[in-house]
């Protein structure tokens, strides 16, 4: 594992600096190290158990890591933060299963998932002004869902929800992205649309895409970064990566 | 679907749907508070049109478990907290307007003590306990019966939702929050008058409460409160908030990666709920002459939710419904065949939960288009349009 170098993480988006967290003596990340530069794309892969979701869960506040930190913009310490402060500072995540509000409308969805005052009074007297309005049609063409808007978000299609989940990020100009498997249940055609809308969305903002679909991960073309309990195995690009004799073993040995 | 899943799915309605039932509901709440008292007091008794005095009461007391009902809506249909100890906000508003109705009594009880209640009295206390202090001014009891429901409401939300104690964990320990205030208020040294509770009330506001005139006027401020409490809650449910705890019942990890800190928002909601409650509870103590610690029994704040859950939850005008409906027909029920109460009780709950997930105004939408296609069936030269099942979906 290369230790990065102060210089560099001072200006990475993300800094994961060997970050442990055990569960009952389970280590579910072991000393895991890795840096995402602004702007970035990354695909994150790795077999059923190797830390992904805790990985994010540490990220975005949700677990407390045991031991090491996590550096957002080279400085902010995301270790003593909750959920709702890392959002604050831009930081979105998509689930794996599709996360919308399915009593409510597509555009109702995006309205709550907008950036504005999170605090309960506010909400209780916030009204929808122009800009915010434009901003969600913005997103709404963006993630195809123009159409779709005033119908409850229930009765999309699975690939349409995973999609209303991504504009929910958008709308709150998140810096870093964490989606956890975009395509998990796509039809071909379907996932051929979300790398056109990963595509569109590279280079405004850095993107964390954790992924078990080898083919879409290739359709990406981005550098990745393979776990393996709860540590890197290997990072490059993929054709390097699914050459590595390390990690055919640990994907075809089981 | 299985009956936990009928029981905590959401029921959403779709929405300008509540527009009409709240323009009916409160055409109803106006037409009581102005005919009811005023049948009452301007016709004979010997009159057709003439409602007795017990009556007027008796719907009183109806529209106050109907307020506590809307209250565990907002809490339950919409925000998802199955509180089973919301009974305890109620009780607890009606002993801060029992206080005070207590102080009103001055030196016509028992004992002719104008300093102390009787009950105080007997137990040989000498002096008014510092938590007395004050109950003998009405804003100040009013202010207290919402603000100590809301209070305990607080603190007991903000340790539950801060540890993210929810679902079924949640309802237990609301359950334990009543059953320990029962037993702490059966004591006769907490100073509420033991297990007798508070009652031989004289008058409210320098008014006899035993006075047809004064029943009257407490209806009509019963029906004002219920109408006022549905609109707060309407309103409520309408914005931003509104639909931000709905999207908490149905996807509260969502919620909390979207930047929110949804323990304030329960909290916000819960305080709300319970303060609604005391409110109901103030009202009811006057109008039904007692409150005493049965009030706090762990069963009532179980009733409360199986009205809320046959009137059908997620619409407040189907809590207030569920609440004034079930309560009629216990009585009706308890005056036939008292025995019967409970079993009949809990059939209603288990048929609304298996055969109407929705509740009783939910379901009348569907039963009213069954009715127009078997009306249509009979005179099948006329067609009719086809059954609206689109709406239901």
């Amino acid at each position: 594992m290369t230790v990065t170098g102060k210089a560099s993480y001072a200006e990475s988006q993300l800094y994961v600096d060997g970050v442990t967290v055990s569960f009952d003596g389970f280590k579910a990340l072991n000393n895991l190290s890795f840096t995402v530069d602004p702007g970035e794309m990354r695909a994150i892969i790795g077999p059923n158990g190797a830390g992904k979701t805790t990985m994010m869960d540490v990220i975005t506040g949700k677990t407390k890591p045991d031991e090491g930190r996590v550096i957002f913009k080279g400085d902010i310490d995301l270790g003593k933060r909750d959920e709702a402060a890392v959002v604050a500072l831009g930081i979105g995540r998509k689930f794996q299963r599709p996360s919308v509000f399915e009593n409510h409308t597509v555009f109702d969805n995006l309205e709550l998932a907008i950036k504005s005052d999170r605090r309960p009074f506010a909400c209780l007297f916030d009204r929808l002004d122009g800009e915010r309005r434009d901003k969600i049609d913005a997103t709404l063409e963006r993630i195809g869902l123009t159409e779709q808007k005033g119908r409850l978000a229930g009765q999309l299609s699975h690939g349409q929800k995973q999609w209303l989940e991504i504009g929910m990020l958008l709308v709150q100009d998140p810096e870093l992205l964490f989606l956890d498997e975009p395509v998990a249940g796509m039809t071909d055609q379907e996932t051929e649309g979300t790398v056109e809308l990963l595509r569109d969305l590279q280079g405004e903002r850095s993107i964390v895409v954790v992924e078990h679909d080898m083919a879409f991960v290739h359709a990406l073309g981005v550098k990745v970064t393979v776990l393996h309990e709860g540590s890197v195995l290997a990072e490059g690009a993929m054709d390097q990566v699914q050459n590595d004799p390390r990690v055919i073993e640990v994907y075809l040995g089981r | 679907m299985s009956l936990l899943q009928r029981l905590t799915a959401p029921q959403p309605q779709a929405p300008g749907k509540g527009r009409l039932a709240s323009v009916i509901l409160l055409t109803i709440l106006a037409a009581i508070a102005i005919l009811v008292p005023l049948l009452n007091l301007t016709q004979a008794p010997g009159s057709a049109l003439h409602v007795p005095t017990y009556l007027v009461s008796l719907l009183g007391k109806y529209l106050c478990f109907a307020m506590l009902a809307l209250s565990i809506d907002l809490i339950w249909g919409f925000c998802g907290i199955l509180s089973l100890g919301h009974g305890a906000f109620f009780a607890l508003g009606g002993y801060a307007m029992g206080m005070y109705l207590m102080r009103q009594i001055g030196d016509r009880g028992v004992y002719g003590n104008a300093e102390l209640p009787d009950f105080m009295v007997f137990l040989n206390w000498k002096e008014l306990p510092w938590y007395w202090y004050g109950f003998d001014l009405f804003p100040f009891a009013m202010v207290m019966a919402l603000f100590v429901p809301g209070l305990l409401a607080f603190v007991f939300g903000w340790l539950a939702f801060r540890s993210r104690v929810s679902g079924v964990y949640l309802s237990i320990i609301t359950q334990a929050m009543t059953y320990a205030l029962m037993l702490a208020f059966f004591r006769n040294d907490m100073g509420f008058g033991g297990n007798n509770g508070l009652t031989d009330f004289k008058d409210l506001l320098g008014f006899d409460l035993q006075a047809d005139t004064t029943r009257a006027a407490l209806l009509a401020a019963t029906c004002i409160a219920l109408g006022g409490c549905y609109l707060l809650c309407r309103a409520i449910v309408a914005s931003k908030l509104g639909r931000l705890i709905a999207a908490i019942r149905d996807d509260e990890p969502r919620v909390r990666f979207l930047g929110y800190r949804v323990e304030n928002f329960k909290l916000f909601v819960f305080v709300l709920s319970a303060m609604i409650a005391g409110l109901a509870g103030a009202l009811y103590v006057p109008q039904v002459g007692i409150i005493n610690p049965g009030e706090f029994a762990p069963a009532n704040s179980i009733e409360a939710v199986i009205w809320v859950a046959i009137g059908g939850r997620g619409t407040l005008y189907g809590a207030i419904a569920g609440g004034v409906l079930v309560n009629y027909a216990k009585t009706v029920l308890t005056g036939l065949i008292p025995e019967i109460w409970l079993f009949a009780l809990g059939a209603m709950f288990i048929a609304v939960t298996l055969f109407f997930p929705k509740g009783l105004v939910g379901s009348l939408p569907g039963a009213i288009d069954w009715l127009k296609a078997k009306a249509g069936a009979r005179s099948a030269a006329t067609p009719t349009r086809p059954l609206a099942k689109e709406a239901g979906e």
